[in-house]
């Protein structure tokens, strides 16, 4: 399991070298990945689906409980199949559409990072890796969506879309810190089984509001849907994987892991469920409105998300049952539709649909499969979508509270449904031949149609027989969405009940809804107006107050001038070091000076006066020195006290660093006397006061011990467990090699810093 | 930047392989005996800088051979590298990963994740010490 997740991102790694070498079947060829993983995923299936669930546990950080565990059950590993069968249609989809495109070998790099990400976080056990792996994919989705990164549309929403998913990330990740807390474990194996203790608990309110922050925020629910159909700006084979099967259904996976430990409560069914219905009817509505290919298929996958949130908020078993199968059939659907966008754009050069229409002759099989597609998301029977929407309607009528507004949002969302199918499966196809930007010659290459034909015969495949979908997984996912077995059952005709009536109905009302479509928009016109005040207008308000804030604190703390920024950082230090020396009451130890030998008095009195000539001096190049013979001094300090690497360390440090001051003295101004007397006391004083807190600090460590010494084991354990004899080498490149790790990523900051910093002011001047 | 010192220049030529040899081996023994790849790693910045002053930029350059911003990535990607090892073995990351052979001529060898980690700092300290130094020398022209 780790292989196979490493294995995406170390494919990701050579995926340019392996576009260069293979060309024009670079698609054909890094399939293969995600093509294995879904086959590999496939041979989990017989156990999940008999029930079991399995966990995998490699060791990663044991000193802070953190590990690399997965955790294989119905509802993770139908994510994964979802995201490496989809992906395997977009790797190979994305070779044929991007082909030419002088990025593409950058785009196999981020697609599959971005696969293996999504991997991760829908397999992960450990909350920790899941957080993680939650971040990089709104890093590479923030990558992929602003792929064209020279349109400035594409960047600006590719940052919208991080920004949101990333401010939700972080009140998700506080969440899931008081959720390790309140169910005892960062394992959600076990905090699932702890659902009552986690329910009880004094932190369940905040943590619960925190976790359902950072799921709406990435499943673009009402009101931070705007994101979404903004990061249409991505390229279409982008769109198709992230707003089918993953990136926005990350969200729901989140509540529907969370179910058996968060829900059941009042809270939770009354904020899922009507935060998702309105969202559900929102995304309907604006889809109805829009014309963009994309748009429309965007706002569409807002109404599923929120379908999806809604259902998993009702939480009988029922409901559950519809939004695992609501899950499958729209990732399928969506999939398809969203490449046969890419096929319509790339063929014909067609972006909205008013620019579209009886383009069924020329691109016939296109036409047969998308219309296939178009079906299912309208629930028309017997497609799989069908399925979804009757068990979906059944679980709204049986809502334990607010029927009446479930049930009315979730009618006016199908007849809306039903519409927007219409224009997605009838109006490119059928009618009078319109004019498209580009006339298609020929139908879309095999690598392009292999993903909608697939996938939309797939809805077809488990509307027929909905025992397969059902018995294979979707009975599985439900069950570890609830928490405990499931006995429904998927099927395609429920008998003549009210959802059946429901379907039929809104077939009628969404058929005239389509017809009156160009009425319909025009009446609704005024929704342009009213969205200018709608949420994202809210966001962009937020980002200039950023922007503002930003400024004001670069004005007010970082304006330039070094010696602020050295007091600011020098007063907090000494008052957070006092006040936490004050609060656990540490002691100065007394100084005993009786057994100072000679040669230490000597350098004493070296060390005292190169710091007095440091701080008296009136030349800047005698300052330099001064500072000079002052470390090394102290390095003498650490021969003498046999520490000799710190003391070799400190020598060469110090040479390097009077080096550095002479190169950089070449280029200050002469030495004038800028500051008044009054400042100079003022800064004596700040510099008295550091001073004096470090030396009662060390005076403290005299007698005062907070915790016992780890010295002593470093000793011991240094020649046994690290084979080496040197223990502060041992210490730094074994027992503590993460703060080293720590410490060298600071040191290549700095320099890349100074660089970054004399290069560009170099080239300003010139 | 030139000091036009003939002495300097001089003893810069000789000191430099030393200097640079020295900093290998301080590398190497810094396991058992002080040295390790911090200190080697600034002893071989030490001598490139002091061939910078004894000669000039570009000469100092041509004797580096690759950019100093290049040491720098290859320095963390092997400290990186080497935390990994341990994962496939079931142990925790960072878990150092040993492996001990003789060798004629050499006698017994330990090679160890660790030694790519030190060799990881050491690449790192020589590349952040010469991108400032250099930039800076360079920025006085």
């Amino acid at each position: 399991m780790l292989y196979a997740i490493l294995s995406t991102f170390l494919v990701a790694a050579i995926a340019p070298t392996v576009h260069r070498v293979t060309g024009r079947s670079s698609g054909w060829v890094l399939g293969l990945l995600p093509a294995a993983l879904f086959v590999y995923f496939l041979s989990f299936l017989p156990a999940v689906s008999s029930g079991e669930s399995i966990v995998l546990v490699w060791p990663w950080l044991p000193g802070l409980d953190i590990q690399l565990s997965f955790l294989v059950d119905g509802l993770s590993l139908l994510f994964a199949l979802l995201i490496s069968g989809i992906g395997f249609f977009i790797v190979t989809y994305a070779g044929r559409y991007l082909e030419g495109h002088r990025d593409l070998g950058r785009f196999y790099v981020i697609i599959l990072a971005f696969m293996g990400s999504m991997l991760g976080l829908v397999l992960a056990d450990n909350l920790v890796a899941m957080f993680v792996f939650w971040e990089l994919t709104s890093i590479t989705s923030y990558l992929l969506i602003g792929y064209n990164h020279e349109n400035a549309d594409a960047r600006k929403y590719a940052l919208q879309g991080l920004f949101v998913t990333v401010g939700g990330g972080l009140a998700l990740l506080a969440g899931i810190i008081m959720l390790a807390m309140a169910g005892g474990s960062w394992e959600l194996s076990e905090i699932l089984n702890n659902g009552d203790v986690v329910r009880e608990h004094a932190l369940y309110l905040p943590l619960l509001l925190l976790i359902l922050l950072g799921a709406f925020t990435k499943s673009a629910q009402v009101p931070f849907h705007f994101w979404l159909p903004r990061a249409m700006a991505a390229p279409t084979p982008v769109s198709a994987y992230l707003h089918s099967a993953t990136m926005v259904k990350a969200g729901v996976y989140l509540m529907a892991r969370l179910n058996p430990s968060l829900g059941g409560t009042d809270i939770w069914f009354t904020t899922l469920a009507l935060f998702g219905a309105v969202t559900m009817f929102t995304g309907v509505f604006l889809a109805f409105r829009s014309t963009g290919v994309k748009k429309v298929l965007a706002y569409s996958t807002v109404m599923a998300l929120g379908t999806l949130t809604m259902l998993i908020g009702i939480g009988t078993e029922t409901a559950l049952m519809a939004a695992m199968a609501f899950l499958l059939a729209h990732s399928l659907y969506k999939g398809a539709l969203f490449m046969v966008a890419g096929i319509l754009d790339h063929e014909a050069g067609a972006k909205d649909f008013l620019q579209t229409g009886g383009l069924r002759s020329a691109l016939p099989v296109t036409a047969a499969f998308a219309i296939l597609a178009a079906l299912s998301l309208g629930g028309v029977i017997p497609l799989f979508g069908f399925v979804a929407k009757e068990l979906m309607l059944e679980a709204v009528l049986e809502a334990p509270s607010l029927g009446g507004i479930l049930a009315l949002l979730a009618v006016l969302t199908a007849i809306l449904g039903v519409a927007v199918a219409a224009i997605v499966g009838i109006r490119p196809w059928f009618g009078a031949r319109v004019e498209t930007p580009k006339t298609p010659h020929h139908d879309a290459p095999v690598a392009m149609l292999a993903g909608p034909a697939v996938l939309a015969s797939l809805g077809l495949i488990f509307g027929l027989g909905p025992g397969l979908a059902d018995q294979g997984l979707v009975n599985a996912a439900a069950a570890s969405v609830q928490g405990a077995p499931v006995d429904g059952y998927l099927s395609l005709w429920h008998g003549i009940n009210w959802p059946l009536a429901i379907s039929a109905f809104s077939l009628v009302a969404g058929g005239v809804l389509y017809w009156r479509w160009e009425q319909a928009r025009r009446a609704l016109a005024w929704v342009d107006r009213a969205a200018e005040y709608g949420p994202e207008k809210g966001y962009f308000k937020m980002m200039d107050g950023l922007v503002w804030i930003s400024e004001w604190q670069t004005r007010v703390l970082q304006n330039g001038y070094l010696r602020y920024y050295v007091i600011v950082i020098v007063v907090m230090t000494a008052g957070l070091v006092g006040f936490t020396a004050q609060l656990f009451g540490v002691g100065v130890g007394s100084l005993n000076l009786e057994r100072l030998e000679v040669h230490e008095m000597a350098i004493l009195a070296i060390l005292v006066a190169s710091m007095l000539y440091a701080v008296l001096t009136r030349s800047r190049l005698g300052g330099v020195a001064a500072l000079g013979s002052l470390g090394f001094t102290v390095a003498l300090v650490y021969v003498l006290y046999s520490a000799a690497d710190v003391g070799i360390t400190q020598v060469l440090v110090e040479t390097l660093t009077v080096i550095l001051l002479v190169l950089v003295l070449f280029r200050l101004p002469g030495f004038l006397n800028l500051s008044s007397t009054a400042l100079r006391i003022r800064d004596a004083g700040i510099a008295l006061v550091m001073g004096g807190m470090i030396t009662l600090l060390i005076l403290s460590t005299l007698d005062a011990r907070l915790f016992p010494s780890i010295s002593q084991y470093f000793i011991d354990e240094s020649v046994p467990s690290g084979y080496g004899r040197n223990i502060v080498n041992v210490v730094l490149v074994d027992f503590r090699a993460l703060d080293t790790l720590g410490e060298i990523f600071v040191l290549a900051l700095a320099a890349i810093g100074v660089y970054a910093m004399i290069r560009f002011r170099a080239e300003d001047r010139r | 930047m030139n000091m036009h010192s003939l002495i300097l220049r001089t003893a810069g030529h000789f000191l430099l392989p030393l200097l640079l040899l020295f900093s290998v081996f301080l590398l190497l023994r810094g396991h058992d005996e002080p040295g390790g790849g911090f200190i080697g790693g600034l002893v071989a910045a030490a001598a490139i800088v002091l061939y910078l002053f004894s000669m000039d930029i570009q000469s100092a350059r041509k004797v580096l051979r690759v950019d100093p911003r290049d040491v720098l990535g290859t320095g963390m990607v092997l400290a990186v590298i080497s935390a990994i090892p341990g994962v496939f073995r079931g142990q925790p990351f960072f878990t150092a990963q040993w492996w001990e052979f003789t060798a004629p001529l050499f006698g017994e060898i330990k090679l160890s994740t660790v030694l790519i980690f030190d060799i990881g700092v050491y690449l790192v300290v020589i590349g952040s010490v010469l991108t400032i130094m250099l930039t800076l020398a360079e920025a006085e022209e």
